[in-house]
């Protein structure tokens, strides 16, 4: 029977993702762990919320703390609620977080920096004109507007 | 009731498909009534379909890739001879005929013959050169096949209901939006793919999860062989760019049922978005089929020049470097669509920078055979044709991946010429020395010499004669996937690349010629030893075909090349061991989940295509419940009894004995 | 394959050299050299590998939101439309409904009947009080002719939060099954091994939803 893994609780060498490091019956000490990144989150998430508001704040400066604090709060969530950690034995869990992060960001980033310069070479010819120096790369038989490559409402 | 489906849908007034389908359908049933007859339904039903062991479920993976490579290369015969007749005439192929068979070749061969090829030669191997019994996730691996079977099914559904999509082998928007592909032939591309996209990703999941958490003990990383390496990079790039693809055709299912505006023409959508999407999901495919090649290669190319492979670190490092580089590359695909020229700079320098790691390799795998003793088996002669072949391809993509060059050559037919170079020449001659090489391991006989030497040789020159046109083609100004065309300069070239499709099909030929000598001289052909190559993991350490368990007693490893370091230690020794305490082994119970669930996705999109909602419904029920009573289950393991093991292992180790010459240590 | 086999791994299985007994240096199964991990690890690193590849996914939909998030073909934006109360309180059940499924895998763990239900009803209430509210708001905009077919802003939009929306549900469905199972067949071992992978998946969406409300719904209002 597979279910008397007897290495099921504890493990010398390997740990994954949400295995907490706490020895079976220490309650307490998991439970103030989630309270901890409850206590952070909700902190955080306040912030969030209250400088999306705010006056008090630089404008331009709002946006860069918004994902500052996003990024943060993701990192509470993953550290108190999926304890993933930093010891020896979470190495895989972590190179694995790392490459998952890494594509998302190429992902968008990416895609952000493909399209907003395809949005700005393939603008319909009005727009274009209207730019102070239109690329000269750019030759009216490659134009793609007639099939609708639309510039975003800027 | 029945949504869009009529009996309008079947193409009674075409006569191609619907004789082509008449075919298909008389030897499936001719099959199933065989079997039927035969009475082999219990045991296809209790050894292969509901199968969770990973040797059998790869095998499967690589039946249904070769199945597809015949549906897939039929698609390729009729385009080059559409094409070597449509000089000044309209050829055989209606237009809107012509438009779906090209789509069906490109989404057959990409996604139901190189995907389940490489998965299936994965999932075979590499537990055994782990040396370990199973996958991480037996039942979940049989999930994922059968996914991918429902979606290879339902392409080949559209053969005879309804139509298939006529957009390519990447339906791109506007086109595939409902204003301009009014049919279902879309729609069947679409469920297929998301699918068998799904159990791809399974798939995935398993390996990548097998290959890091699951050794036999002392099987560190830098000790796992090289294809256990590719097929861990393979895996991490499935994990990483599968979900783009679901993502994306998931947008494009939106636009097309319910009237979202992500690709279309109106209403601020960007179809750009969907060509930048599909190929950041694009480029790492291409590299999820070729790492696993390059793994077969690695093994291939050392076993049969009798020598470690050189360089196995600087291996190891190329194949990361690739696994990450090539999330960095994908706007090549669309250097001409208008990105600015800082953009295409930067993307046209990575693309070149990703062949330096592929170069890495190519020197490897030259320097492995330098002042090796090469035996020209049939594996290492796929090896050495791919070598060559994959050398010329990746010059013309170096090529390519110049922007100014790219704004000639590209949808010319260079490019069809340029990636068929490497898939056939890498992808495809990989599978084929993986399919040669480890055929032995999986049923206990090699494939006959003289007819796969001879199926290579019609292979490699068909190829160059087929594709090697097309170059020239593509210089001259043609465009792909062109039904007819009035160039007189052309005709010739496309008459001598239709000759080199016949010279393939030969190869073909051969090759099937060569497994039905094989099965029926497989006495003579028997591998008694399960070492017939003298290899050097894992895998050759256990009988042909292994026991269900792969490994009576697990190995412990001690160093590069496992089983190698076993034999040099045996010959020193010239002496057996004496035999190992056998113990019970659970092995993973069989489980119809995964064909079940199969069968209620393609209720699921078959009824998704045809609008038939209420059914939709049903398969969803269906496949939830499928997963309660899985999970409901009490028992997932069986035992198979230490005797049971022992008289198994007993035999293993007479044939041990007598390849080494040996008598065995009384202990 | 029991851990047994692990620790009695053999240099030379079949014995096919001379090893006499003790003869080789002694292994222990040190870091470097593991053997098979334990079911509950390897389980819950395919799971971590699938949350993964579905951040990549949403990732996918983000890149789509910013990317069309200004061609509202002359219809209402997100300025026009988002209510930041609402999405308060949406995140205040996520958030606190994370915290929960957490005490309920502390429960299971210590097979404390109390604890796991009573903290998997919490967690089951404020996913569904958090994905009424999404409906809520979903409904209010189609009623305002502000439906996914009325932009592209908007079909990125519906698709982004209701692919989060979807998964929500799913993890509701999940989450019931669970429960049953727990009921019918107690704290075994693979049970756990289910709610460990049931718990990070919550946790995960409630990190895709930090994403969301801070790209989409904040963003959307600052920007």
């Amino acid at each position: 029977m597979s279910f008397s893994d007897p290495t099921s609780e504890r493990h010398p060498t390997d740990f994954a993702p949400g295995i907490e490091d706490v020895a079976e019956g220490d309650l307490a000490r998991g439970i103030k762990s989630y309270l901890v990144g409850l206590g952070l989150a909700t902190l955080l998430t306040v912030t969030s919320f209250f400088i999306s508001g705010t006056t008090l704040v630089w404008g331009p400066s709002i946006p860069v703390a918004l994902a500052v604090l996003a990024i943060a709060q993701m990192g509470v969530h993953l550290v108190f609620f999926l304890h993933i950690g930093t010891g020896p034995e979470n190495v895989n869990n972590v190179m694995a977080l790392a490459f998952g992060v890494l594509i998302v960001l190429l992902l968008l980033v990416g895609s952000l920096w493909i399209m907003s310069n395809m949005n700005r070479n393939m603008a319909p010819a009005a727009e274009m004109e209207a730019e102070a120096a239109p690329p000269p790369y750019v030759v009216g038989t490659l134009r793609l507007d007639g099939l609708g490559a639309r510039l975003p409402a800027e | 009731m029945w949504g869009k489906l009529s009996w309008a849908a079947i193409p009674l007034d075409q006569p191609i498909p619907l004789v082509a389908s008449g075919v298909v359908i008389a030897v499936v049933v001719s099959v199933l009534a065989l079997v039927v007859l035969k009475g082999w339904f219990p045991y296809l039903w209790r050894e292969w379909i509901t199968s969770v062991d990973h040797k059998r479920i790869g095998i499967m993976y690589i039946v249904l890739a070769m199945v597809m490579l015949l549906r897939g290369f039929s698609d390729a015969i009729m385009m080059r001879s559409q094409q070597a007749l449509a000089f000044q005439s309209e050829g055989y192929l209606p237009p809107e005929h012509y438009d779906q068979i090209f789509s069906a070749h490109g989404t057959l061969m990409i996604f139901f013959v190189a995907m389940p090829f490489v998965i299936g030669l994965m999932n075979f191997v590499v537990p055994l050169q782990l040396g370990v019994r199973d996958v991480a996730f037996p039942t979940l691996n049989s999930v994922g096949f059968w996914l991918t079977a429902t979606g290879a099914l339902l392409v080949n559904i559209s053969l005879l209901v309804g139509e298939f999509a006529r957009t390519g082998w990447l339906p791109f928007p506007p086109l595939s939006e409902l204003t301009y592909s009014p049919g279902v032939g879309v729609d069947y591309y679409l469920w297929a793919l998301e699918i068998s996209g799904i159990g791809t990703l399974v798939a995935a999941i398993n390996l990548v999860t097998t290959v890091l958490k699951l050794h036999a003990p002392g099987m560190t990383y830098m000790r796992m062989p090289m294809f256990c390496w590719t097929t861990l990079a393979s895996n991490l790039l499935i994990v990483a760019a599968f979900p783009i693809l679901t993502a994306t055709l998931t947008m494009l299912v939106l636009d097309r049922y319910l009237g979202f505006h992500f690709f279309t023409n109106e209403a601020g959508g960007n179809m750009m978005m969907f060509v930048n999407l599909i190929w950041a999901w694009g480029h790492p495919e291409v590299y999820i089929l070729v790492l696993p090649a390059f793994g077969v290669f690695s093994e291939v190319v050392s076993t049969f020049s009798g020598k470690p492979l050189f360089g196995y670190r600087s291996m190891v490092a190329a194949t990361m470097v690739i696994c990450i580089l090539s999330f960095t590359v994908w706007l090549h695909h669309f250097f001409t669509m208008g990105a600015g020229a800082d953009v295409n700079a930067i993307f046209g320098i990575l693309s070149m920078i990703i062949a330096v790691p592929t170069g890495v390799k190519v020197f490897n795998w030259l320097f492995t055979m330098y002042g090796g003793r090469i035996v020209y088996a049939t594996p290492m002669l796929w090896s050495i044709g791919f070598m060559v072949t994959f050398v010329i391809g990746g010059m013309t993509g170096v090529l390519l991946a110049v922007p100014p060059v790219d704004f000639v050559l590209h949808n010319s037919l260079f490019l069809v010429a340029h990636f068929h170079n490497v898939i056939i020449g890498g992808v495809l001659f990989g599978a084929f020395a993986g399919y040669t090489y480890w055929f032995p391991k999986a049923f206990g006989f090699r494939l006959h010499e003289g007819l796969g030497k001879a199926s290579f040789w019609c292979w490699i020159t068909g190829f160059y004669v087929a594709f090697m046109p097309l170059y020239v083609l593509g210089l001259m100004g043609m465009t792909r996937r062109m039904q007819h065309y009035d160039v007189a300069a052309w005709h010739p070239w496309l008459v001598i690349a239709a000759g080199g499709a016949a010279i393939i099909l030969l190869g073909i030929g051969l090759q099937i010629a060569q497994l039905v000598v094989s099965i029926r001289r497989r006495h003579e052909l028997r591998d008694e030893t399960g070492d017939p190559w003298n290899g050097r993991s894992l895998e050759w350490a256990t009988s042909s075909p292994p026991p269900v368990f792969n490994f009576a007693v697990l190995p412990r490893i001690e160093g590069e090349e496992a089983y190698w370091g076993m034999k040099e230690r045996a010959s020193k020794d010239v002496i057996l061991g004496p035999e190992p305490s056998y113990r019970d082994i659970e092995m993973p119970r069989n489980s119809a989940t995964g064909f079940v669930c199969a069968f209620f996705a393609t209720i699921m999109g078959f009824s998704l295509i045809w609008h038939i909602w209420w059914l939709v419904g049903v398969a969803i029920v269906g496949a939830y419940a499928t997963f309660v009573v899985f999970a409901w289950r009490d028992r997932d393991e069986y035992v198979i009894l230490a005797e049971s093991v022992a008289r198994i292992d007993r035999a293993n180790r007479r044939a041990r004995r007598v390849m080494l010459g040996e008598r065995e240590l009384v202990s | 394959m029991t851990a047994f086999d692990a620790a009695s791994g053999q240099a030379d299985p079949y014995r096919l050299g001379h090893v006499p007994v003790g003869s080789r240096p002694h292994h222990t199964l040190g870091h470097a050299d593991r053997g098979l991990a334990s079911k509950r690890v390897t389980t819950a690193y395919g799971f971590w590998i699938f949350l993964l590849s579905d951040m990549v996914m949403f990732s996918a939909f983000f890149a789509t939101y910013a990317v069309l998030v200004g061609n509202t073909a002359d219809g209402p934006s997100g300025r026009d439309l988002f209510d930041l109360s609402s999405v308060a309180l949406e995140t205040a059940f996520l958030l606190t409904s994370s915290f929960a499924v957490g005490l309920a895998s502390i429960g299971a763990r210590a097979r404390s009947g109390t604890w796991f239900y009573g903290a998997m009803v919490a967690t089951f209430v404020l996913g569904a009080a958090f994905l009424a509210l999404e409906l809520r708001e979903f409904a209010s905009m189609i009623a305002r002719d502000a439906g996914p077919t009325r932009s592209a802003f908007l079909s990125a939009f519906f698709t982004l939060v209701g692919c989060h929306g979807l998964h929500i549900t799913v993890g509701l469905l999940w989450l019931l099954t669970m429960m049953a199972q727990v009921f019918a067949k107690g704290y075994r071992a693979d049970i756990l091994r289910r709610m460990l992978c049931f718990s990070l998946f919550w946790h995960a969406l409630d990190i895709v939803w930090v994403a969301i409300f801070t790209e989409v719904y904040l963003m959307g209002l600052v920007l």
